[in-house]
């Protein structure tokens, strides 16, 4: 879909970031159209995932605006930016550990629900009902995990862990996923699983994504269009082959063997 | 300025032993991660043993300190660090701190049981240094001239020896660099090939060897041997090193003192029998806590695990009743009901009067029990004022009822309201703080209740507390244990918390806190609000505490400071986690174990017997939590359960077994 045509979801408006001397991110500026898929690329250290922190209400930008579908998101906390549809995975896995991967799900399900009122708990209404229960077991048969629905993610390998991430995210039902370097970890056949998975969520559910991703195959297979970064400031946005193409991205990602 | 001086000086003593305990605090957690609440009971298990020799046994000064100080010191801390904290992963952070408080809790016990108890009085301390009796010199003149004897120089020369001889072992030597490695990871520094177990074995060699200098330096200038004493010394410690955000020696040092100096000149100048003297002036080392803790962002994530091999630790052990084979758990069940019905017929027929008494007070301790269940393993933070919030709930209905005319039990549930509000009070200054953080708040909290309002005569009647009137409750029948009212009302109240612990536990909430656990991060990131769940579970949890320190006083029939003060709130947790603080039978075994254990023991001579030796068991027992992190109870009964199946249902206990190798297969392949 042209970008032109695709009403912006997110909306990222000069945003910077900086530790202490060090400007991780640099004034930034890109949208993210409803349903667009959009990769998010860099070498190491580029800001990408602190980019991320600030959309998600980790991290205070310094500078800059962030809108989600028309609403500043600066100032509100991370579970709110959530409930308004921003979902996430995480660079490094973060899995509820001593919890089964359904409780993961129900976990999200519940809190998509805005359900978790105290008064419910004490008077014993707060069992998962049934059609929870089947959008929790449909998001895990989405992403291929229903055979570990109750396994404790203690018992998982990495891998899976990804899965688990990512299926908790999605059973959220986001407007926008915000992948943080999915595949990382994975083998090459969980890395095309979890790629068809955000395919198939990105043009069944109509769920936006934007992805950190290093493997540039599994990028290439997922987004519509690229926005590079290095050292905090933005190289380059378009397509993904006029991306690879683009000199100053060879230069960032392969140095004197990319001018070479 | 001479009264200024005359005022501060006194204070440079006490400022240089607070110093050393807090250099200990830095140096261990620099080192090895852990922060140690237990340096105060080390410090006052040397000044004890050091003083008990030389007055008791004509020791001489320097052979006492050779023992206690050069010998035993750093012979305790080497044991620590090679039984205890050595074998704690890096990541567990409320098993460390568990441990210190184990100890911290343990060893003041521990003295009156090996040695017997004593009346000592560190006043005629035979000193090794600079003669105590002798002024070496005078500073100013007149009113408010401060003569300078051998305590003053002895303290003062000492501590700062001790520092700079520190300050360059870390700065300018190896063994320093590797100390600062290895907090990080012990196992990554040993990939280096550094000895990472001996690096931190010195540390904690070290920093014993300064709290039992701390112990045997302070204990003539406090006189009265009371090991309250060395918790002031632990908390002014705790206070200088969060100061210092526990990386910088001389700042620990500098604000110990500066706290010292504060102190003395504060009593200086307030007037004696003032208000402010009696409630603030102790208070000032809990205010200095708190502040550090709002204002410094530096301790907001102490003890976040940074250790990159923290994956490779196995991961914790389901508990029990989750992992039994299905004729087991329905025999064990069916024994639980049993045990139940015979238990309430046993104690409303045959039980003697003795033992009915040590039940009741068993099943009232065990309410507040399951307020730590809530919060620390519900809520997985460490909470050191559970006994506060119990004491809120107590001391609030002795006074509706003593001032207002109310009843007992009505004021007693405006007290569980009260203290609720003051956990969620509490729980809103501490938003942001986690782990190590949280418990120096909490601690820092029970600590200012204790010289404040438990201090306060109008609310407790005075320092031996307010004696109940069967007339406050309209009936004298929970006075009377042959009538079983008060056993009927502590069961069924019981039996409530029980069931709203186990519905929260179930629910959304219990979910999502079980969530927070795994990852705070990731449940905000879901739509969880983290802030409320928190809030929720620090009002549910004061409530509940504030109701079992209610029906524990009427069961007690008195109100005492003494029942509700910081140390009881400390063997609280102990007590919890020594059973298993993830389970609601962990909460009322711990209750009930407490007193049935302590009644059994006064069959014992009367030296053994008493509190003392509880608490020592428990505290030991405690300390398995490093290789037990679910409970020892509850390590031993999956232990049990597993034995009783493969004997007796072998063929179900495979076939559990197959189905669990099956799925860790499954999932790992």
């Amino acid at each position: 879909m042209p970008v032109a045509d695709i009403e912006p979801l997110l909306s990222i408006h000069g945003v910077s970031k900086s530790f202490g001397g060090i400007k991780a991110v640099d004034t930034i500026t890109f949208d993210v159209g409803a349903g667009e898929s959009v990769g998010l690329v860099g070498p190491n250290g580029a800001g990408k995932t602190t980019l991320f922190n600030c959309v998600c209400g980790q991290l205070r930008p310094e500078e800059g605006d962030i809108i989600f579908d028309g609403s500043p998101l600066l100032g509100l906390p991370t579970y709110k930016r959530a409930r308004m549809g921003i979902g996430r995975t995480y660079q490094r896995v973060e899995v509820f550990t001593d919890m089964t991967v359904r409780d993961h799900l129900l976990v999200a399900e519940r809190s998509r629900q805005g359900e978790g009122r105290l008064w419910r708990d004490l008077l014993n209404l707060s069992k998962p009902k049934q059609e929870e229960m089947d959008r929790v077991d449909a998001t895990l048969e989405l992403v291929g995990i229903s055979n570990l629905a109750d396994v404790s993610v203690n018992a998982l390998g990495l891998g899976h862990c990804r899965l688990v991430e990512l299926a908790r995210a999605l059973a959220t039902e986001p407007k926008i996923l915000l992948a943080d370097e999915p595949s990382s970890g994975l083998d090459l056949h969980e890395t095309a699983e979890v790629a068809a998975v955000l395919r198939t969520v990105q043009r069944e559910r109509g769920t936006a994504v934007l992805l950190v991703e290093h493997d540039l195959t599994m990028v290439a297979e997922v987004v519509d269009r690229a926005v590079v970064m290095d050292l905090g400031a933005m190289l380059f946005a378009g397509t993904f082959d006029d991306c690879m193409a683009d000199p100053a991205v060879r230069d960032a990602y392969l140095g004197q063997m990319g001018r070479a | 300025m001479e009264q200024l001086l005359g005022f501060a000086l006194p204070g440079v003593p006490y400022g240089c032993t607070y110093a050393l305990v807090a250099v200990c605090l830095v140096l261990t957690y620099q080192a090895t991660g852990v922060f140690n609440f237990a340096f105060g009971a080390q410090a006052f298990a040397s000044a004890f043993i050091f003083t008990y020799l030389t007055q008791y046994h004509n020791w001489s000064g320097w052979e006492a300190f050779i023992l206690t100080v050069v010998v035993l010191g750093p012979v305790m801390g080497y044991a620590f660090d090679r039984l205890i904290f050595r074998h704690i992963p890096n990541s567990n952070s409320t098993a460390k701190l568990v441990c210190g408080l184990a100890l911290l809790v343990g060893i003041p016990s521990l003295l009156p049981v090996i040695f017997g108890p004593q009346n000592l009085d560190a006043t005629t301390t035979i000193f090794p240094f600079f003669n105590p009796n002798t002024v070496y010199f005078t500073i100013g003149s007149g009113l408010y001239s401060t003569p300078i004897n051998g305590i003053y120089l002895s303290t003062i020369s000492v501590t700062v020896v001790v520092l700079v001889l520190l300050t360059i072992l870390l700065r300018f030597t190896a063994l320093g660099l590797q100390m600062r490695g290895a907090v990080e990871s012990r196992r990554l520094v040993q990939l280096d090939g550094v000895n990472a177990n001996g690096v931190v074995a010195v540390a904690w060699i070290i920093s014993s060897f300064m709290a039992a200098l701390a112990g045997v330096l302070l204990a003539p200038i406090y006189g009265a041997f009371n090991s309250d004493e060395f918790v002031t010394l632990t908390v002014t410690a705790i206070a200088a090193a969060a100061w210092a955000m526990l990386r910088s020696l001389p700042i620990a040092a500098g604000v110990a003192v500066l706290i010292g100096v504060v102190t003395t000149v504060l009593q200086g100048y307030i007037p004696p029998d003032s208000f402010w003297n009696a409630a603030v002036v102790p208070s000032l080392p809990f205010f200095a806590i708190a502040a550090a803790l709002l204002i410094l962002p530096g301790l907001r994530n102490l003890d976040s695990s940074r250790d990159p091999l923290a994956t490779i630790d196995p991961p914790p052990q389901p508990i029990a009743a989750s992992t039994r084979a299905p004729t087991m758990d329905r025999i064990i069940r069916t024994l639980w009901y049993v045990l139940l019905a015979g238990f309430i017929v046993s104690m409303l027929t045959w039980i003697p009067a003795t033992w009915e008494t040590v039940f009741n007070n068993g099943l009232t301790l065990a309410i507040i029990c399951l307020s730590v269940t809530l919060i620390t393993g519900m809520a997985g933070q460490l909470s050191l004022c559970q006994a506060t919030f119990a004491g809120i709930g107590a001391f609030t209905a002795a006074v509706f009822s003593v001032h207002l005319g109310f009843n007992f039990l009505v004021g007693g549930l405006i007290g569980a309201a009260i203290a609720s509000i003051v956990a969620v009070v509490l729980a809103l200054l501490s938003l942001r703080l986690r782990g190590l953080g949280l418990a120096l708040m909490t601690l820092a909290a029970a600590l200012l209740f204790d010289n404040t309002a438990f201090n306060d005569i109008w609310v407790t009647g005075g320092a031996q507390g307010t004696s109940l009137q069967s007339k406050w409750l309209g009936t004298s029948a929970f006075f009377n244990f042959d009538g079983h009212a008060m056993f009927i009302l502590s069961i069924s109240v019981l039996a409530v918390a029980v069931v709203i612990v186990l519905l929260v536990r179930k629910g959304t909430v219990g979910r999502n806190l079980a969530a927070m656990r795994g990852s705070e991060t990731a449940t905000a990131g879901l739509g969880v609000n983290p802030t409320w769940q928190r809030i929720v579970v620090f009002a549910l949890s004061g409530a509940i505490a504030g109701v079992g320190g209610v029906l524990y006083s009427i069961q007690q029939q008195h109100v005492s400071p003494v029942d509700w003060n910081t140390t009881f709130s400390l063997v609280l947790v102990v007590l919890v986690v020594t059973t298993s603080v993830n389970t609601v039978e962990g909460a009322i075994q711990a209750g009930i174990g407490l007193f049935v254990v302590e009644q059994l023991l006064t069959y014992l001579p009367s030296r053994f017997g008493g509190p003392s030796l509880t608490i020592v068991l428990f505290a030991f027992g405690a300390l398995t939590y490093a290789q037990h992190p679910e409970g020892v109870l509850e390590y031993q009964k999956r232990r049990s359960t597993l034995r009783f199946e493969r004997l007796f249902f072998p063929a179900e206990a495979h076939a559990e077994e197959v189905k669990a190798q099956a799925v860790s297969a499954g999932a790992s392949g």
